[in-house]
């Protein structure tokens, strides 16, 4: 009995935050919600990357296909509802899934034949294939603007229209929150194990009597349909799927989401996908360049944190638990001023090149940090300098304190 | 019919050997490291962007030495200060790593020259037919983009099989591990034929920037055609990327030459296809349409028939 609670109350918790999440405020408007949905359809899609990149090793360069192909038959079962099918909107994503598994089986069959590096670049050209494909076939994929359908048209549940955000993020919230459920339970199951198998020594799986490739599909056929659920939810919450959601871009996006988030542990990819789509939602407002801040920390995760923010997260909680978690704080703190003038002063020189190329017409002169500034004059550019360069004097002085702090919290807790 | 045959030939000869270029500069870094720089073609991009600056200040032929070696600068501190550090977390990491750098040059590449295209032209000092055949004439610029690319290859080869050096990249290739034993750096030899490969890029992109659009969409429209390529070619087969180069360099040109569809013919044959219908889309594409599609469904042909490639030996 206490070994059932202890195993559900995460559960429990996450029922309970995404009921609570879109009536609290600053998230209660319409804009909130509809971030909010955004973030459930974005985690997702990380979660179904993950079967592949953490769960079984395969780095997939065109998870769109399935979110997107599913986004596309979703759509057309909800223009049929339109048409007076008497399907519940509500089970309208599960057309998705479905369609998610059926591309899933007929280009994983091909994909799966071969792991590593080969497949990461046959996933990738299948991606173009597809996406190509869905310009040049405008009866099924509607051409470049899409297709539509209306999501309020369908039968009634319960008095639900589904027209309003609030009602939509529920529906999306349940889908998600229940394929999450579903995902754990299958890294559990005999064959998710199988998966960690093939991830880490396939010889010695394919000696045990395992046939890797049949694994890898099977692991390929999950996480399409669970992409093709996610494409079906994308389907009901925009009510247009157009060729960007099997781009080569969207599938990018996702490998951003689960890698910068933790592949390495069941939550990360849900933390990246909620990180990265409020960055680019909040960030796109400020800075057209954040792309390239995106990419730079990717980088920089991938050198320094392979494991991922979640994986930071953990560890620095654990640190925290120990009896350096003073001195480390007293460290975090030292070194705090510093990395923010060396990030201001990097974020001004990526500023303002990056305007003055990319929008010329506004002149040299700008805005940043509240200040006005003229990039024609030598002045903010070697302020930035300054800023990078006696940030990185004060953090030299500061590092030490946290390192010190790092390794006494690692003696104590051995 | 004979001068389109010829026409499309020639120009697929150029492109078959452009994507060689790029295709080589990958299949040496891959087999020589096991790790596929998914940033082969920002290289290529950033080539096209260097020589176009340089060739503002100093002219085209001196952009055509400098632009490569900065790419093989970059190349080389790519190798060392980021992918010899993200190899011991695994070939997952590694692929990560290069595929964060495509952002990031591309971002880069935004952040220097702006959204849009820049005027890359043809150098008025190559840009003269050299020859003419069925009234058209062969500009130049391509017999030169032919004469570099095979200069290139040529003296690649020979420094390979005739120097000490590529005695020791060879070995290196197939027993790393030996030729540390022997004294010899492997080390610098993996900075080297990253730079050597990131070079040959630079290169292509110098000769491919003004055939091509110098935009900062170059490296995704190239990349993934050049990564067909070597697998089609076989994963680490020289030889390999050879036949594919060609064969889709050919394939693409011919496929842009032809403005027909499978549906214009079936009329000839008097058969007809219900208008409307998916299957009615497939068959009105019409081939130069879908040329840009087409390494792709080579690509798939390819693995149900013979996963390994040409040329491959590993399945």
């Amino acid at each position: 009995m206490g070994r059932a609670i202890s195993r559900r109350w995460p559960w429990l918790a996450a029922a309970s935050a995404l009921a609570v999440l879109p009536h609290l405020p600053g998230l209660s408007t319409n804009f909130g919600r509809s971030l909010l949905s955004q973030m459930g359809i974005a985690a997702l899609f990380a979660l179904s990357y993950n079967v592949l990149l953490g769960q079984t090793g395969l780095l997939s360069f065109g998870h769109a296909v399935y979110f997107g192909l599913g986004g596309y038959v979703a759509m057309h079962l909800l223009r049929a509802v339109d048409g007076g099918l008497p399907v519940p909107v509500p089970l309208v994503p599960l057309a998705g899934a479905l369609g998610g598994l059926f591309f899933g089986v007929l280009f994983g069959s091909v994909t799966t034949r071969r792991a590593h590096t080969v497949f990461a670049l046959i996933s990738l050209g299948i991606g173009e294939l597809v996406y190509a494909a869905t310009l040049m076939l405008p009866s099924f994929f509607g051409g470049e603007e899409g297709i539509t359908a209306n999501r309020s048209r369908g039968p009634r549940l319960f008095g639900l229209t589904f027209a309003p955000q609030i009602e939509v993020y529920f529906v999306i919230a349940a889908w998600v929150l229940l394929s999450a459920a579903l995902l754990h339970r299958f890294t559990r199951t005999p064959v998710g194990r199988m998966c960690n198998a093939v991830r880490d020594n396939p010889e010695r799986a394919e000696f045990v009597g395992y046939n890797t490739q049949r694994i890898r599909f099977i692991a390929f056929c999950v996480a399409a349909t669970f992409a093709g659920l996610a494409g079906g939810l994308h389907a009901l919450n925009y009510e247009i799927v157009a060729s960007e959601a099997v781009s080569p871009a969207r599938s990018g996006n996702v490998i951003l989401m689960a890698f910068c988030g933790g592949t390495g542990n069941f939550i990360g990819p849900v933390l990246g996908a909620a990180v990265i789509t409020w960055l680019q939602v909040s960030l796109s407002d400020y800075t057209s360049a954040w792309l390239l801040y995106l990419g730079i920390f990717f980088l920089a995760l991938v050198l320094f944190a392979p494991g991922g923010l979640s994986a930071i997260v953990l560890s620095q909680a654990a640190l925290l638990r120990t009896r350096a978690a003073g001195a480390l704080l007293k460290g975090y703190s030292m070194a705090l001023l510093p990395v923010m003038a060396m990030a201001a002063g990097a974020a001004m020189l990526i500023e303002m090149p990056y305007r003055m190329s990319t929008q010329p017409e506004l002149g040299t002169r700008m805005r940043l940090f509240g200040h006005h500034w003229d990039a024609a004059t030598p002045w903010p550019w070697l302020l930035a300098l300054a800023l990078i360069g006696a940030g990185l004097w004060l953090l030299r002085r500061a590092w030490p304190v946290v390192v010190a702090a790092r390794q006494l919290g690692a003696r104590s807790r051995d | 019919m004979l001068e389109l045959v010829t026409v499309s030939l020639l120009n697929g000869l150029v492109y078959g050997l452009l994507l060689f270029m790029l295709s080589s500069g990958l299949t040496l870094i891959f087999s020589m490291m096991g790790v596929l720089n998914f940033a082969h073609a920002s290289l290529f991009m950033l080539g096209a962007y260097f020589s176009y600056q340089l060739g503002r200040f100093i002219g085209f032929c001196p952009a055509l030495v400098v632009a490569p070696l900065l790419c093989a600068g970059i190349g080389a501190a790519v190798e060392r200060y980021g992918l010899r550090h993200v190899h011991r977390h695994g070939a997952v990491a590694e692929l990560l790593f290069t595929f964060g750098l495509v952002y990031l040059f591309e971002e880069l590449v935004i952040m220097l020259w702006g959204r849009n295209a820049v005027a890359y032209g043809v150098p008025p000092s190559i840009d003269f037919p050299l020859f003419s055949v069925f009234g058209g004439s062969f500009p130049a610029y391509k017999g030169l983009m032919m004469a570099i690319s095979v200069t290139m290859f040529v003296s690649l080869w020979l420094a390979l099989k005739r120097t000490r050096i590529g005695l020791v990249v060879q070995a290196a290739l197939t027993h790393p591990q030996a030729v540390r034993a022997l004294g010899h750096d492997v080390s610098a030899v993996f900075v080297l034929i990253f730079a050597l490969g990131s070079g040959m890029a630079g290169l292509a992109g110098v000769i491919g920037g003004f055939a091509l659009l110098t935009a900062p969409t170059m490296a995704d429209a190239v990349g993934p055609i050049v990564f067909v390529v070597v697998v089609v070619g076989g994963l680490g087969s020289l030889g390999g990327a050879f036949m594919a180069s060609m064969l889709i360099g050919v394939v693409q040109t011919f496929a842009v030459a032809i403005d027909a569809s499978p549906l214009d013919m079936m009329s000839r044959l008097h058969l007809t296809v219900a208008r409307g219908s998916l299957l009615y889309d497939f068959l009105a594409v019409k081939i130069a349409q879908a040329a840009p599609t087409l390494p792709y469904v080579l690509l798939v042909l390819m693995l149900i028939v013979r996963p390994r490639g040409f040329l491959g030996t590993r399945d």
